[in-house]
C-alpha cells in the first residue's frame, strides 16, 4: 500500500530511459525521411529525367518553362493541400479557373476597364464563387464532393454562357505579365547577356533563406527544442543554396525571373505563414485531425469550413488569371483537369486523404513532381496516353507508400 | 441433456459441479482475460441454469461486458484463459458466428440494426430466406418476419424501416432477430438503458414470457428494481472477479449493492483537504432534450452549484444523463431544446457556444477522449495549445517556441510520458492521452474543470497521479465537477456529490455523509410513476 504513495508512477517498463532514447531516434528518422523523402523523389525525378533527355531538362528555357507552365497548377496545389488537410476535397477549382478568366475577359477586354482593376474584380467574384461553395458545405453540410462535383458542372456552364461561344482576347500587355512576363534588367557583358537584377534576386533569396533557417534554429535551441544534426542541417540548407542559385542564374540567363514565380513564391510564403503559425491554419489541421475534439476545443468548425472554401475561391480565380494571361486567351477549355492535377500534387506532397496531414511545400513538391514528369516525358517525345498512365501510377504508388508507411507507425503505436 | 458423446472434458466438469450438470445450461470457469496492462478479468465463475433469467451485476468496468464477449466469441478462444461449457459441451469460439449456430445470442447496448433497412431485412440479415436460383424469397422473409414479430409483441408491419420505429421497438427487432436464429441462450447487454418506462415494462415481461417458452437469458443491468422483477439467479461482479451469485429468494437491492461496492478503499486516493471558496458556479434549471428526439427529456431540471476549491461529484449510473448534462451546459455541445441559467460568480453568463463557454472560464474534459478529446494524428504540444491558442499569438502568429515551452512544462508537472513533446498523441498509453487532455484544459485556465470519467480505462498508477492533479487544481481555487459512475473514486476524491438518476438531480450529500448504498440507492431512484 505505502508503495503506491511512494512511487505513484509504475507506468511505463523499467528500462523506458534508454528505449526512450532508441524510439525518439527512430521516430526522428522516420519522420525526417517522411519530411524529406519528398525532396529525394524530386530529385530523383529531375536526375532521371535530365539524364534521359540530354540535359535538355535544365535549360535556362526549359527550367523558366517549367516554372511558367505549371504556376496556375501550383497555385491551386497550395489551396487544395488545405482544403484536404481539413478532410474535404474541391472538384470545381478548374471550372472555376475557366470562369474567372472568362469574367476577367469580360472586365479587361470586352469593358475595357484598367488591368489592375479586372485582376481585383476578377478575384474577388473568385472570392464569392469560393463563399457559395463554402456555404453549402460549412452551413449546410452537403459534402464538399458533391457541392464541389456540382460547382464544376455550375462553373464550365458559368465560363461557356460568360463567353457567349466564343473566346475572348487580347489581353492588355500588363495582365499578360502575370502569366508569361519577366522582371529583367539585362546587361551586356563580356559579349554575353547577363542579368545583374535576377542574380541579385536570386543572392537575396539565398541570404533571406539562411538568415531565416538559421533564426529557427536559433530559437529552437534557446527553448531547448531538438534541432536537426548540425551536418544534416547544413547539408540541407546547402542543397536549397545551390538549388536557387542554379534556378536563378538559369533563368538570368534566359529572360530573367517569371512574374509568375514572384507570385507563386509570395504565396509559398505567406501560406507557409498561415498554415502553421496562425490560429486558422492550426484551426484546420485540428478540424482534419479529428473534427469533434476541435469543436469540443472551441474552434468554430463552421467558419473555418467557409473561408477555407473562399479561399479556395480566390485561388482558382488567381490560377485562371495566370491562364488565361499565358493563353491571352479566355477559351471554353481552360483548367480542364486542373483540379485532378492540384489534387494529385497534395496528394503526392503527402497529404492524408483521410485529413490533418499535409503541408503546403509538399504540394508544391508534389505539383513540381507532376511538372518535371509532363515536361521530361514531352521532351522525349513519350506521347500523351502514355504520360497519363504514368502520371496515375505515380500518384498511386505516392498514396500507397504513404499508407504504408502509416499503418507501419499505427502498428508500432498500438503495441 | 445426456453427455453420451462421452467428451472427457465433460466427465471433470459433472466431478467439478456435483448434481447441477444437467440443470445448468452454461457454465465458464476460471475465465482470465488480460488486455496490454489491465487484467479485465481474473478468475471468473458464471453458471447459468437452463431456462432461468440471470442477472449480472457490477459497477461500470467491473468487467461483465468482457465477460460476455468472452462467452459470444468476439474475443476468440485463445485470447483468454479458462473453459466454458454450454449445453455439457466444451465450447472453443472463434468468433460471434460461431456462437450464434449454438444458440448464444448477445444483443449489445449498441443496437446493431440497419437504419435504412425493413425489419424484415434487419431481421434474417446475413441469414437470408432464399429461393430457387439463389434469390432471397422476400414473401417468404416478410411472412416468417411478421410470425417473429408476433412473438415479440411488436405490432408493426414487416416492411417499415428500422429508423421508422423508436427505439424500444428496435429492441424488439434486436429480440425477433434472435429469435429468428433459435437461440437457447439470449444475452441482453443493458438492454433498457436507453428505453423509456413503458418500453422497458414490455421489453421484461417479454424476457419473462420467453422464458415460459424455454428460452434462457442472461441480462446485464445496472437497475436493481428490474433485476429484483426479473432475475432468479444474481451474479455480482467486482473489479473482474466473481463476487458471489445470490439466488431469488435472498435477492435484495441492499444485497446487491453491499457485493457490488464492497472493497477496500484506504490508500488508493492521496489525502487531501480542501479549502472552499465562495461559489463560482451555479447551473438552474438545466433542461435538455435529445437531440434528434427533442420530446425526449434527457437532462431533467438539473440545479448544482461548484464552489473555488472544491470537488463536487457527479454519480450516476450510465444513461443517466452524465455526460449529456456536462456537454449540453459546455456551449450546447449536445442536445436541443437546451433551456436554463448558469451563474458564474453570482452573475449570469451566456454559454451558447463552445467558444463562448470557454471565455467564460468552463472547461470539459471528455471521458471519451480518443473521440472527443484528442487529435491522435497530431502531436502532444498542439493538443495541449489548441484550446487556448490565442493565448499564444503575438502580432497575428502562434509563437511556437513558447508553445513548446509551456507543452514542456506540462510534460514535467504533469509528468506525461513521451519522448518529446513533438510525438503523435495516439503513440502514448492511454493514463498519458489523459494527462494531454487534463493539461489543455488547465492551459485553457478555467475557473470550473468538468471532468467526465477522468480515470476511465487507465491503471491504478496513473489514477493515482490523476486524483493528486485534480486535488492541486481545487488547491489553485478552481471549481471541480468530477462525473464518475465509480463510486469509491467520488467519495474518494469528493468533497460533496451529488446523485443523478434518469436526467434527474435525485440527492446531495456531503461525502462525510455518504456511502456507497446510500449513493446507489439516490442513483437508482426512478421516477414515481
Amino acid at each position: 500500500m505505502t508503495s503506491q504513495t511512494t512511487n505513484p508512477a509504475p507506468l511505463g517498463p523499467a528500462d523506458t530511459g534508454r528505449q526512450n532514447k532508441i524510439t525518439a531516434m527512430l521516430s526522428h528518422a522516420a519522420a525526417d525521411l517522411g519530411k524529406n523523402g519528398i525532396f529525394l523523389a524530386l530529385l530523383a525525378v529531375v536526375v532521371f529525367f535530365s539524364i534521359t533527355t540530354n540535359g535538355i531538362l535544365l535549360r535556362p528555357q526549359n527550367i523558366s518553362n517549367l516554372i511558367v507552365q505549371n504556376g496556375y497548377i501550383l497555385v491551386l496545389a497550395i489551396g487544395m493541400v488545405l482544403v484536404i488537410v481539413a478532410g474535404h476535397i474541391d472538384l470545381s477549382v478548374g471550372s472555376v479557373a475557366a470562369f474567372i478568366g472568362a469574367v476577367s475577359g469580360v472586365f479587361a477586354v470586352t469593358w475595357g476597364l484598367p488591368w489592375w482593376l479586372a485582376i481585383i474584380l476578377s478575384l474577388a467574384v473568385g472570392a464569392l464563387v469560393g463563399a457559395w461553395q463554402g456555404f453549402w458545405i460549412a452551413y449546410v453540410g452537403i459534402p464538399a464532393f458533391i457541392v464541389t462535383l456540382a460547382g464544376m458542372l455550375i462553373f464550365r456552364g458559368a465560363a461557356l454562357i460568360t463567353l457567349g461561344n466564343s473566346n475572348i482576347g487580347s489581353f492588355p500587355q500588363e495582365y499578360r505579365n502575370l502569366g508569361n512576363g519577366f522582371i529583367n534588367f539585362p546587361v551586356e557583358l563580356f559579349g554575353t547577356t547577363v542579368d545583374p537584377l535576377t542574380l541579385a534576386i536570386g543572392a537575396f533569396a539565398i541570404a533571406g533563406l539562411i538568415v531565416q533557417q538559421l533564426r529557427t534554429r536559433a530559437g529552437r535551441l534557446k527553448y531547448g527544442q531538438e534541432v536537426e544534426p548540425t551536418p544534416w542541417f547544413i547539408g540541407k540548407l546547402g542543397l536549397f543554396v545551390v538549388g536557387i542559385g542554379a534556378v536563378s542564374f538559369a533563368l538570368s540567363s534566359y529572360k530573367g525571373i517569371p512574374v509568375t514565380l514572384v507570385v507563386l513564391a509570395a504565396l509559398v510564403l505567406t501560406y507557409g505563414v498561415v498554415a502553421n503559425r496562425t490560429t486558422f491554419g492550426r484551426h484546420v489541421y485540428a478540424i482534419g485531425g479529428n473534427r469533434r475534439a476541435a469543436e469540443l476545443s472551441g474552434i468554430k468548425t463552421r467558419w473555418v469550413d467557409f473561408y477555407l472554401f473562399v479561399n479556395m475561391g480566390v485561388l482558382a480565380a488567381l490560377a485562371g488569371l495566370i491562364f488565361t494571361a499565358r493563353l491571352n486567351l479566355a477559351g471554353p477549355k481552360a483548367g480542364e483537369g486542373f483540379e485532378l492535377e492540384a489534387i494529385s500534387a497534395a496528394f503526392i506532397g503527402g497529404a492524408a486523404v483521410q485529413g490533418g496531414i499535409g503541408t503546403v511545400t509538399g504540394a508544391i513538391i508534389g505539383g513540381f513532381i507532376i511538372g518535371v514528369l509532363n515536361n521530361g516525358m514531352s521532351i522525349m517525345g513519350i506521347g500523351i496516353e502514355w504520360q497519363q498512365a504514368v502520371k496515375g501510377l505515380v500518384l498511386l504508388l505516392a498514396v500507397a507508400f504513404d499508407v504504408y508507411n502509416k499503418n507501419r507507425a499505427g502498428v508500432r503505436t498500438r503495441r | 441433456m445426456l453427455p453420451t458423446t462421452g467428451h472427457p472434458q465433460n466427465n471433470d466438469v459433472r466431478k467439478g459441479s456435483g448434481t447441477d450438470v444437467t440443470q445448468n445450461i452454461l457454465e465458464m470457469r476460471g475465465i482470465t482475460k488480460t488486455f496490454p496492462g489491465v487484467k479485465a478479468l481474473s478468475d471468473v465463475t458464471l453458471q447459468v441454469q437452463r431456462g432461468e433469467v440471470h442477472a449480472i451485476c457490477g459497477e461500470n468496468g467491473a468487467g461483465k461486458s468482457t465477460l460476455m464477449k468472452v462467452l459470444s466469441g468476439v474475443y476468440p478462444h485463445g485470447t483468454y484463459d479458462g473453459e466454458i461449457v454450454f449445453e455439457n459441451e466444451t465450447v472453443e469460439f472463434s468468433d460471434i458466428r460461431d456462437s450464434e449456430s449454438k444458440g448464444i445470442v448477445i444483443i449489445h447496448q449498441e443496437l446493431a440494426l440497419s437504419q435504412y433497412l425493413s425489419i424484415a431485412e434487419n431481421i434474417f440479415l446475413g441469414n437470408e430466406v432464399k429461393g430457387p436460383f439463389g434469390l432471397i424469397d422476400w414473401n417468404k422473409t416478410n411472412f416468417e418476419a411478421a410470425k417473429l414479430l408476433a412473438r415479440v409483441g411488436l405490432s408493426e408491419k414487416p416492411t417499415t424501416k428500422v429508423m421508422d420505429i423508436g427505439v424500444g421497438k428496435q429492441q424488439l427487432v434486436e429480440i425477433a432477430k434472435a429469435l429468428s436464429k433459435e437461440v437457447k441462450l439470449l444475452i441482453l447487454d443493458e438492454p433498457t438503458a436507453a428505453l423509456n418506462d413503458a418500453d422497458s415494462d414490455h421489453l421484461l415481461d417479454l424476457i419473462l414470457h420467453l422464458k415460459q417458452q424455454g428460452i434462457t437469458s442472461i441480462i446485464i443491468s445496472h437497475k436493481l428494481n428490474e433485476i429484483r422483477k426479473i432475475a432468479d439467479n444474481v451474479t455480482v461482479i467486482r473489479d473482474g472477479k466473481t463476487i458471489e451469485t445470490i439466488t431469488r429468494t435472498e435477492v435484495s437491492e441492499d444485497r446487491i449493492i453491499k457485493g457490488m461496492v464492497g472493497r477496500d478503499l484506504e490508500h488508493r486516493y492521496p489525502d487531501h483537504t480542501s479549502h472552499i471558496g465562495e461559489e463560482v458556479l451555479r447551473v438552474e434549471n438545466w433542461t435538455a432534450h435529445h437531440p434528434q428526439d427533442n420530446q425526449r427529456v434527457i437532462v431533467d431540471n438539473v440545479s448544482i452549484t461548484a464552489n473555488a476549491g472544491e470537488i463536487v461529484g457527479i454519480a450516476g449510473l450510465m444513461g443517466a444523463g452524465r455526460t449529456e448534462f456536462a456537454m449540453s451546459l459546455f456551449g450546447r455541445a449536445y442536445g436541443s431544446r437546451i433551456s436554463g441559467t448558469v451563474y458564474k460568480r453570482g452573475k449570469e453568463i451566456k454559454v451558447r457556444s463552445v467558444a463562448e463557454a470557454i471565455q467564460n472560464g468552463l472547461a470539459y474534459a471528455t471521458e471519451d477522449r480518443k473521440t472527443y478529446g484528442l487529435n491522435l494524428i497530431e502531436d502532444v504540444k498542439r493538443n495541449i495549445s489548441v484550446a487556448s491558442l490565442d493565448k499564444l499569438v503575438t502580432m497575428g502568429l502562434v509563437n511556437d517556441n513558447e508553445e513548446y515551452r509551456i507543452a514542456n512544462e506540462y510534460k514535467k508537472s504533469m509528468n506525461i510520458k513521451t519522448p518529446s513533446v513533438m510525438n503523435k498523441t495516439g503513440q502514448l498509453s492511454g493514463g498519458n492521452q489523459q494527462k494531454v487532455v487534463l493539461s489543455k484544459w488547465i492551459q485553457s485556465d478555467p475557473d470550473v474543470l468538468i471532468l467526465d470519467e477522468p480515470t476511465r480505462g487507465i491503471d491504478v498508477g496513473a489514477k493515482y497521479e490523476i486524483y493528486t492533479i485534480i486535488n492541486r487544481l481545487a488547491d489553485e481555487g478552481k471549481a471541480i465537477i468530477v462525473i464518475s459512475s465509480e463510486l469509491p473514486e467520488l467519495l474518494g476524491i469528493c468533497d460533496r456529490i451529488y446523485t443523478l438518476s434518469e436526467g434527474r438531480i435525485t440527492g446531495e450529500l456531503p461525502t462525510e455523509d455518504a456511502t456507497p448504498e446510500a449513493l446507489l440507492k439516490l442513483m437508482t431512484l426512478e421516477k414515481q410513476r
